[in-house]
């Protein structure tokens, strides 16, 4: 569904040049759920912008769908971007209308007349089960109902795919169940391929068919979750062992005071 | 002495008589100056919105971050716009005289005054709409993009609607500015409650019918700070 070929993406010029993305190649299958993970700064989130092409790459082509989105005229590509859902880690919903009426603009911007509008909106989100927040605005809502309505915006116009941009770093353990089961349940019941950049371990076991390991701009390791299950399997590269690993291991050097907490309970 | 009349002490130290009888007896010119008040501000803020924001929203989209950026021709157009925000009002009253001429066919009077009230407003009320926009962050934008809107759908459904409770406490602010620059007309005798209170208690020593005159515009400008609060919080759904 998905087909990126040699992908590379440079900032600035001269002194300042950076580059976030290293001639990535990616395959995506119809379907599935891929995952890209990485530390900060490794260049996920500009691979993810580089499929709609809200960050153009500075060479290498994308397909989504068999249309290869590189070579569109700008009208041309706002109208595939249509076909390709996307919600965001601060959800970026429009603080001064109601959820319906954010889920609405995404129809209206896809040129879907004002009558189907209104029933369209109330459908998607009662997949998210917010449809009796449709009058509600972001501000008066969780940040778990925000993101799902967020997702409700993105599935209304019935998106082939829906890139996810750490959707769940900026709500709590219990919402990113809730969030992922959704994305999940979406993902199965509408066949819709979805991408999920995140640099949470957990987010991606718990969700995801494959996954790409980000370092400096460049995938340095792809696998299927399946291979997990395998106990002998042992990713190729450190970033890869220290990820799934995704234990908290600090150097702690012994106490200098041997009494310290005794001392904190006299004071 | 009257019984209508109260004494007010004054800044050189002689007594001024608030004298009710003088009120009344000017109470037609009272309203005059405040119709002119009126007429001046009721032209040039809308004229200096219909015309302010698209200009606003232009400086936005031509800016290095924006829309479509344009950086040569916004950095002479955002100059353009700080050199007319650069005129003293007083100044620009002047400087303009020929120009207002050629619009209103007069250099005297309440419509001479709103032409170079409207010309400073309009850059004026461009960069509150510039600002406003830019301060919304790029999220909005960015999610609007992904779900394929052009340009103008952006401006229109994303901007404008994001910013509209920040552009209602700018208009706000821009009424109460000129209300205050209005009080210069009385230079190209255009008139209004401010060249009024000039008028009477500068040139001819009536403190208690400046005194007055000021009361009004204070009131005006309560009025309007407090229409403008009330709209700017019904409209901010935060």
């Amino acid at each position: 569904m998905i087909r990126l070929e040699n992908l590379t993406t440079t900032f600035g010029k001269g002194q300042d040049q950076f580059t976030a993305v290293k001639d990535v190649s990616l395959d995506i299958k119809t379907g599935s759920i891929h995952g890209i993970i990485g530390f900060s700064g490794a260049g996920k989130s500009t691979l993810l912008r580089n499929i709609n092409l809200l960050q153009r790459p500075t060479s290498g082509q994308v397909f989504v769908d068999g249309v290869e989105l590189t070579g569109l005229s700008e009208s041309e590509l706002r109208k595939q971007r249509h076909d390709i859902g996307m919600i965001f880690q601060h959800f970026n919903l429009l603080n001064n209308r109601t959820a319906q009426q954010n889920v609405e603009l995404n129809l209206k911007f896809a040129g879907v007349p004002k009558k189907e509008r209104r029933e369209r909106a109330l459908e998607a989100l009662s997949i998210v089960d917010l449809a009796d927040k449709a009058s509600a605005y972001p501000g008066q809502l969780s940040g778990g109902q925000k993101q799902r309505i967020s997702i409700a915006r993105a599935l209304v116009t019935e998106p082939k795919v829906l890139l996810c941009d750490e959707p769940t770093s900026a709500v709590d353990p219990r919402t990113t169940t809730s969030v992922l089961q959704y994305l999940s349940d979406i993902n199965t019941s509408l066949g819709i391929t979805t991408v999920i950049v995140t640099h949470e371990m957990n987010v991606i076991k718990a969700i995801a068919d494959n996954v790409s390991v980000m370092e400096d701009g460049a995938v340095v390791e792809e696998f299927a979750l399946s291979s997990l299950q395998d106990p002998s399997f042992e990713p190729i590269t450190p970033i890869g062992r220290y990820l799934i690993s995704d234990e908290i291991t600090l150097n702690r050097a012994p106490k200098q005071t041997p009494n310290l907490g005794a001392d904190v309970a006299r004071v | 002495m009257n019984f209508t009349s109260v004494v007010l002490a004054t800044s050189n130290g002689s007594a001024a008589t608030f004298n009710f009888d003088r009120i009344l007896e000017l109470a037609p010119e009272i309203w005059v100056a405040m119709a002119q008040t009126f007429a001046m501000l009721l032209v040039a803020i809308p004229i200096a919105i219909l015309l302010g924001t698209p200009l606003g929203i232009w400086l936005y989209s031509m800016s290095p971050n924006g829309l479509r950026p344009r950086p040569r021709v916004h950095r002479i157009v955002d100059g353009l716009v700080n050199t007319i925000r650069s005129f003293p009002f007083l100044i620009l009253l002047i400087a303009i005289i020929p120009f207002t001429r050629f619009v209103v066919g007069t250099t005297i009077g309440t419509a001479a005054v709103i032409v170079p009230l409207t010309i400073n407003a309009i850059p004026y009320f461009a960069r509150f709409v510039e600002q406003n926009i830019s301060q919304l962050g790029n999220g909005v934008v960015e999610a609007a993009q992904a779900m394929g809107a052009s340009r103008g759908q952006i401006i229109r459904e994303v901007l404008l609607v994001e910013a509209k409770p920040a552009l209602l406490s700018s208009i706000t602010i821009m009424t109460v500015s000129f209300i205050s620059y209005s009080a210069m007309a009385g230079l190209v005798g255009g008139g209004g409650i401010g060249d009024f209170a000039i008028r009477y208690g500068y040139y001819r020593y009536e403190t208690g019918v400046m005194l007055l005159a000021i009361v009004l515009m204070i009131l005006l400008v309560h009025a309007v700070q407090f229409i403008g609060t009330r709209l700017s919080r019904a409209a901010d759904k935060r």
